[in-house]
């Protein structure tokens, strides 16, 4: 049954098609491919999500060597609902792409440039569904090495600066956590996650494993730009072409965090428990932090894609902040706003790309006139900025009431204010945003709507910002499901 | 028509109007025809629920789940009754005023005007119906949005930055402090649904009852109690209609109906009462009222005065809230009314004077009341009413309100009262005075366009019809405050 193999389908696709689309001469066909292979994995995560939500994890044995000697990739809801984020929103940038590229980056690159992302996707992918900690470490090469390339392709000069800041820190995450990785492999000789959490239980000798966390945690914090250790990404977010910004700021950054809660819960939570480590009270005071220098950081950017990049630093830190709470309700608010964050940013990164391509200005200044002039791609960003805010109604509001009455349920009310204090240093830098696009005087070079291409994608995610904001059926309960099984850790 | 349908109709139809408004925004005619159709339709849906509910079942819509726990719901309850019903009759009288407002000063966006316009009684009605406190902060918080464009209605500089005072401590306040106080209600009691009597009684004690209390009051920034007020007379540069919808209609009365609300069907009278942590509240709302008196005493311009006594007769009811008594509440919930009545008076005719003579200051009034009789006429009944003075909706309210703190003993309660009664007066009456008994420029000009003078007798003469006739009003009052009669 071909079914049985999706596991390893959902990885070998975007593989495949990697290969193919870097030994295309043309743009539309490499387009083409990368658009179906988007769409086909995006169909596979969802299958996978619902067979995982009814019948439990699904294990799948690559090659047929069993578990803890052969690799195994499990899917179960936690990370059954992130390979669908990743590839949904793949399969929501790409049909945006062909005039977004286009537009961006030299007629002979592109093939070069979707083969990049179909190799991102894969890494992506491969990292949130393999159980094996070694496999993990490759495919997060996969995606780091894709990723650069995906952002030196940036038009603008500055965007190789950016894209080898990326590689040099990107590279000492990944080298930092593979070193993580080998502390625990020295003490229980294995690199199957569920192995490993039923060996570490056995370890007398608990040393090597607490230096071990100690890499995890920074190699870890690094990817996923925990504050001080975002310096990274703004450049990055900044330069990168506008469909690499959208697709890398929605995922890249979500899959680090996935399996930041995949370690300190399901491997490493049942013989070192989080909340009795030093862990959560440094994670709280990090991400709290993030959530307030990174908001005013923000504030004070003059590029409007800079100013997006911190405000991702920012929401960064409230997830960050929910798995410091490190309970069941802060776990759920946590991955519900990872999800949250995932759409809206990736909308936020859409519209604005639309409207720098027609407006020709990364600056917030240069906005002027857009309300007028593309009203449809304004009433996105209002949209999606309101959700960033977190106004009643939108997702951003749905994540941080989770996250507030986790903190206000945990008796911290000041990590609450927090929370939802930092919603107003937002409303100041969204706000910069929709003053210059209605009251600035609009430049005077003639621009319009975007194309429907374009405008399609970013919508379907503006859409969603509304939709998961009034049913949150589909994301708070799988991920109520999923932080259940999390710090349950790995028995089932 | 099934009485829940109805309680949907009432957010559907000035939501649906935006679009029917929007799309006649190049025929100027039909756009405020779809206006006044919808103002009408959606009055005509009060009135019907007004006599369904009287008293049969409780109703209320389905619910709506947004989160585990949360759903957003609207229900019919007494003082959401009253508050719907004096907004929907507003909205009627304000879009006729803005008809020869909007024309007669030649103002730009007018489709956008008139959009925002129903989008906000889309927001307060849901608002006013709401069931729950979740679906109440998600209207609240619409409101803020949709009187935005409104507040920078100029586009200049000046309603630029209004419009950031505006959004900064609306959107601040309910943001930070009343959303914390939301999540916290629902944390403590597993619901947010407004029940007479309250719901945290039996799981909140005094210190957190204390702060929740502290939360919701400075966090319903709408509410304009010191010092979360700075909004409001910023918010002065936008068109008068906007001013109206803003202090009589909408925006204020949603913040003290918000106060109340929280007070009466969350927190509770008794427990309150109980816990013994009114006072501060009555003394908060007591400085505010006095001191936005004091500084409305020394405003030049005509809108800005009237917005600090706003912030001064908001607190009236804040304060009455406070003194937690039967009596208390029923001039409270009255006195939503009154100064809905009296305030939109006061600022048609202004409009009128600013429409007919381009004049906004105090100082240049003198004589006015020659040429514009019917304006100042309206403008005195309107002063009536603030200062509570018969045959006005003013004195009703306050009286009840002077009767709780008298039966309860709060004497100085009462000298604020009467202090600011005095206040009133001493900035409230000179304009009228001036207007009729000074010698003017001698300047030709006339009244303000037809439908301006309309709509504001027609307020005035409601100001007097509530004192004529407030039994309907009395009833719901009463209700509010659990005494069924």
């Amino acid at each position: 049954m071909i079914a049985d193999h999706l596991p390893a389908l959902q990885v070998a696709i975007p593989l495949l098609a990697a290969g193919i689309c870097a030994m295309l001469r043309r743009s539309v066909p490499a387009w083409a491919l990368a658009t179906a292979t988007s769409l086909v994995a995006a169909a596979i995560s969802a299958w996978l999500l619902a067979r995982a939500a009814s019948g439990g994890p699904i294990s799948y044995r690559l090659g047929s060597w069993e578990p803890p000697w052969g690799i195994e990739y499990r899917v179960d809801e936690a990370n059954a609902l992130l390979l669908l984020l990743v590839a949904g929103i793949g399969a929501v940038v790409m049909p945006y792409a062909r005039r977004s590229v286009a537009r961006e980056i030299a007629e002979e690159s592109h093939p070069w440039f979707y083969a990049s992302y179909l190799l991102c996707l894969t890494g992506l992918l491969g990292m949130s569904i393999t159980a094996d900690a070694f496999n993990v470490f490759v495919f997060m090469e996969v995606a780091s090495l894709s990723s650069y390339v995906l952002i030196a392709l940036g038009r603008d000069r500055k965007a190789l600066f950016a894209a080898y800041q990326y590689l040099i820190l990107g590279t000492v995450g990944a080298t930092f956590f593979i070193i993580g990785v080998g502390f625990l492999y020295v003490v229980t000789g294995t690199l199957n996650m569920v192995d490993l959490a039923a060996r570490l239980a056995t370890v007398e000798d608990v040393r090597p494993v607490v230096v071990g966390i100690a890499f995890l945690s920074v190699g870890l914090g690094l990817k996923l730009a925990l504050f001080p250790l975002h310096y990274w990404l703004p450049n990055a977010y900044a330069y990168a072409p506008t469909v690499g910004t959208a697709f890398l700021a929605a995922t890249a950054t979500k899959v680090a965090i996935y399996l930041l809660l995949r370690f300190f819960f399901t491997v490493l939570g049942p013989s070192f428990p989080f909340a009795a480590s030093p862990i959560p009270a440094i994670w709280i005071a990090l991400s709290v932090a993030a959530i307030i220098l990174a908001s005013i950081a923000a504030i004070h950017q003059a590029g409007i894609k800079r100013m997006l990049a911190y405000s991702s630093v920012a929401q960064i830190g409230y997830i960050t902040l929910g798995i410091g709470i490190g309970s069941e309700a802060g776990l759920t608010g946590a991955i519900v706003h990872l999800f949250n964050h995932a759409v809206m940013k990736g909308a936020l990164f859409l519209l604005v790309g639309g409207a720098i391509l027609r407006g020709g200005d990364m600056n917030i200044d240069a906005l002027g006139g857009l309300a007028r002039r593309m009203p449809a791609t304004f009433a996105g960003i209002v949209i999606a900025g309101l959700s960033l805010i977190g106004v009643p109604g939108t997702v951003g509001f749905v994540g941080k009431w989770l996250l507030a009455s986790a903190a206000i349920e945990q008796g911290q009310l000041w990590l609450a204010f927090a929370i939802v204090g930092a919603s107003a240093l937002a409303v100041v830098y969204v706000w910069r945003i929709v003053e210059a696009a209605c009251f600035r005087p609009p430049s005077t070079e003639e621009f319009a709507e975007m194309p429907i291409s374009m405008l399609m994608p970013a919508w379907i995610l503006t859409a969603l910002c509304i939709y998961f904001g009034l049913d949150t059926s589909l994301t708070v309960e799988v991920a109520g499901r999923a932080a259940a099984l999390l710090i349950g850790g790995a028995a089932t | 028509m099934n009485p829940a349908t109805l309680l949907l109709l009432m957010v559907a139809i000035p939501g649906a109007s935006t679009i029917f408004i929007a799309l006649s925004g190049a025929h100027p005619n039909r756009r405020e025809a779809v206006t006044l159709i919808a103002a009408g339709l959606l009055f005509a849906t009060v009135a019907a629920l007004t006599l369904d509910s009287w008293g049969g079942d409780p109703i209320s819509t389905a619910p709506w789940p947004i989160l585990p726990g949360v759903e957003l719901r609207l229900a019919i309850e007494p003082l959401g009754l009253l508050f719907g019903a004096v907004a929907s009759l507003l909205w009627i009288v304000n879009s006729i005023y803005s008809i020869g407002y909007m024309r007669a000063n030649r103002e730009p966006r007018q489709t956008s005007f008139y959009v925002c316009f129903a989008a906000s009684l889309a927001a307060t009605m849901g608002i006013a119906f709401a069931a729950n406190l979740a679906t109440l902060f998600l209207f609240y918080e619409m409101l803020t949005l949709a009187t935005y464009p409104l507040v920078v209605h100029k586009h200049n500089a000046e309603a630029i930055r209004a419009g950031r005072i505006y959004l900064a401590m609306l959107l601040g306040s309910s943001l930070v402090l009343f959303l914390s106080a939301v999540v916290w209600v629902y944390l403590l009691t597993g619901t947010g649904d407004f029940v007479s009597g309250g719901i945290v009684a039996r799981v909140a004690d005094a210190p957190t009852t204390g702060v929740l209390l502290a939360l919701f009051v400075f966090g319903i920034g709408k509410a304009a109690v010191m010092p979360i007020h700075r909004w409001l007379p910023a918010a002065m540069v936008a068109p008068t209609p906007v001013s109206a919808l803003l202090h009589a209609v909408a925006v204020v009365k949603a913040g003290v109906f918000s106060v109340l609300k929280v007070v009466v069907y969350v927190l509770g009278v008794d427990h309150l009462a109980e816990v013994g942590i009114g006072s501060w509240l009555v003394a908060v709302a007591g400085f505010t009222v006095l001191a936005a008196s004091v500084i409305a005493l020394f405003q030049n311009n005509l809108k800005r005065r009237l917005a600090y006594s706003t912030v001064s007769q908001l607190s009236y009811v804040v304060l009455a809230a406070g003194l937690l008594a039967p009596l208390s509440t029923v001039g409270a919930a009255l006195h939503i009314a009154a100064h809905a009545f009296g305030k939109i008076t006061l600022f048609f005719a202004a409009g009128a004077i600013y429409t007919a003579a381009h004049k906004t200051e105090v100082s240049e009034l003198d004589g006015i009341g020659r040429r514009m009789p019917l304006t100042m006429a309206a403008f005195a009944v309107g002063a009536f009413s603030m200062i509570g003075l018969p045959p006005t909706a003013g004195f009703i309210s306050k009286w009840y309100i002077l009767a709780a703190a008298a039966e309860g003993g709060h004497s100085i309660v009462l000298a604020v009262l009467l202090l600011s009664t005095l206040l009133n007066a001493a900035y409230l009456l000179p304009p009228v005075y001036v207007a009729f008994f000074r010698e003017g420029s001698g300047e030709m000009h006339g009244e303000a366009p037809a439908p301006i003078v309309v709509a504001q007798g027609l307020t005035a003469i409601g100001c007097i019809a509530l004192f004529l006739f407030p039994a309907a009003a009395l009833d719901l009052a009463w209700r509010i405050a659990g005494v069924v009669p």
